[in-house]
């Protein structure tokens, strides 16, 4: 399972006795899962001791998938979920997914096309391997 | 409510435009959930409904805290009535069809990049956070949105006319974008808010690139008056220069109070209510 710090969300983890504060950041601006997350950490930090949880949320700098550990990355493939590329490429004004090649997670195929830029959640999009046929999400770059 | 009250400085409602901005072009988006033309298209608008709430949601917390009293995000999402939003007019429209949807979305995403690029740089920290998280989605709004266009633009002749007609629709609520509202001219010098007429420039660039490549007129060239080129000319220029405005002043559409009722309902019937 990825965790949150896999992900790149936690930034800062300040410790003093049983008071600790968790520094982080959301994926995207209306990630639906912040709140969950943000709770279920507060809940294990409890169940482990600590008296006073503080929870902060930065903004700058914001996230990137450069953040995510090469562990995260390959517990995402293993899931069927293409991990990210680099952040290079991002950013690109290039109209209908010009020059990307998205690695399939089960075949291995670079023979891939986009099917939307927007796949289950914000951080993913949606493709399709033309080798094996099969769907997948591509954990975007961000 | 009324805001002029809570607030005692010029930046709260700055903030609440930009907050007011996201918030009604992320609910119109999201009126589409559940009725979009394909499955994978209906999740990408939702998407961006859902940054764009998102957006919001930093906004209206920050203009929340600014203000330093009773107020909240909630509350001045769904407290306030048409008069005190102050968003532009044009991501008030009504969704139409999927092409006016989508032009909508293009016309406002082409703006709202530059805008953010810019608001990056505010002297104000809380503000340059959100610009910095936000512009990173609005590239892909704005890709997206271009593809549709195109698509759509270049598409059949049904869609081509159809694209035609949202623009006639849409083109008048694109000048409010570039003229400042008075907070915004008092705010000016201090760099934190963004020079909006500075945007026009790069917003022509971007959305006649577009527009080329989808068969679409600019509407300078559509002036309709028959004739000699100088009247043309002189016909087109009056209907490009001329923008209907007055929504980041609380001067709204009819449009506006539909949504309102309908996104403000639930916490107007049952204040407090959570689930």
């Amino acid at each position: 399972m990825l965790s949150v710090v896999d992900l790149g969300i936690i930034r800062e983890v300040r410790e003093d006795g049983r008071d600790v504060e968790i520094v982080l950041t959301p994926t995207y601006s209306g990630c639906p899962a912040m709140d969950v997350i943000r709770m279920t950490i507060r809940m294990e930090l409890l169940e482990h001791g600590y008296k006073n949880v503080k929870l902060t949320t930065v903004l700058s700098p914001a996230w990137t998938t450069d953040w995510m550990s090469e562990r995260g990355k390959e517990k995402l493939t293993a899931y069927g979920i293409a991990p990210p590329l680099p952040s290079q490429q991002v950013s690109r004004p290039d109209l209908f997914g010009r020059g990307q090649a998205i690695e399939c997670p089960h075949c291995h195929s670079y023979h891939t096309s986009l099917i939307s830029e927007f796949g289950s959640t914000a951080c993913k999009a949606l493709y399709r391997c033309e080798d094996c046929k099969e769907p997948f999400d591509y954990f975007k770059c961000h | 409510m009324s805001l002029s009250s809570p607030f005692d400085s010029v930046l709260p409602h700055y903030v609440l435009h930009l907050a007011d901005n996201a918030l009604v072009l992320g609910h119109r988006n999201s009126e589409w959930t559940g009725h979009g033309p394909i499955l994978e298209q209906d999740i990408a608008l939702a998407n961006i409904a859902l940054d764009l709430v998102g957006q919001a949601r930093y906004l209206y917390q920050y203009a929340a805290k600014l203000a330093g009293n009773e107020l909240t995000e909630d509350s001045l999402a769904y407290g306030r009535d048409a008069w005190d939003f102050r968003n532009c007019l044009l991501v008030e429209q009504a969704n139409g069809d999927w092409g006016k949807t989508i032009l909508r979305q293009f016309l406002f995403s082409a703006w709202q990049l530059s805008f953010y690029d810019r608001l990056r740089e505010s002297r104000d920290s809380e503000l340059a956070a959100i610009a910095e998280k936000s512009y990173k989605e609005v590239i892909y709004h704005l890709r997206w949105s271009s593809e549709w266009v195109i698509r759509l633009g270049d598409g059949t002749e049904e869609s081509h006319n159809r694209m035609e007609k949202a623009l006639d629709q849409l083109w008048k609520f694109t000048g409010e974008l570039f003229v400042p509202a008075e907070y915004e001219r008092s705010l000016g010098t201090t760099g934190v808010a963004v020079d909006v007429e500075a945007l026009r420039t790069p917003w022509e660039k971007k959305v006649g690139e577009v527009f080329a490549e989808a068969q679409l007129a600019w509407p300078h060239a559509a002036g309709g008056v028959a004739g000699a080129d100088a009247r043309r000319d002189a016909a087109g220029a009056a209907k490009s220069a001329w923008a209907q405005t007055g929504g980041k002043d609380g001067r709204h559409t009819e449009e506006l109070g539909y949504l309102l009722a309908e996104m403000q309902f639930l916490q107007r019937a049952y204040p407090g209510c959570e689930w």
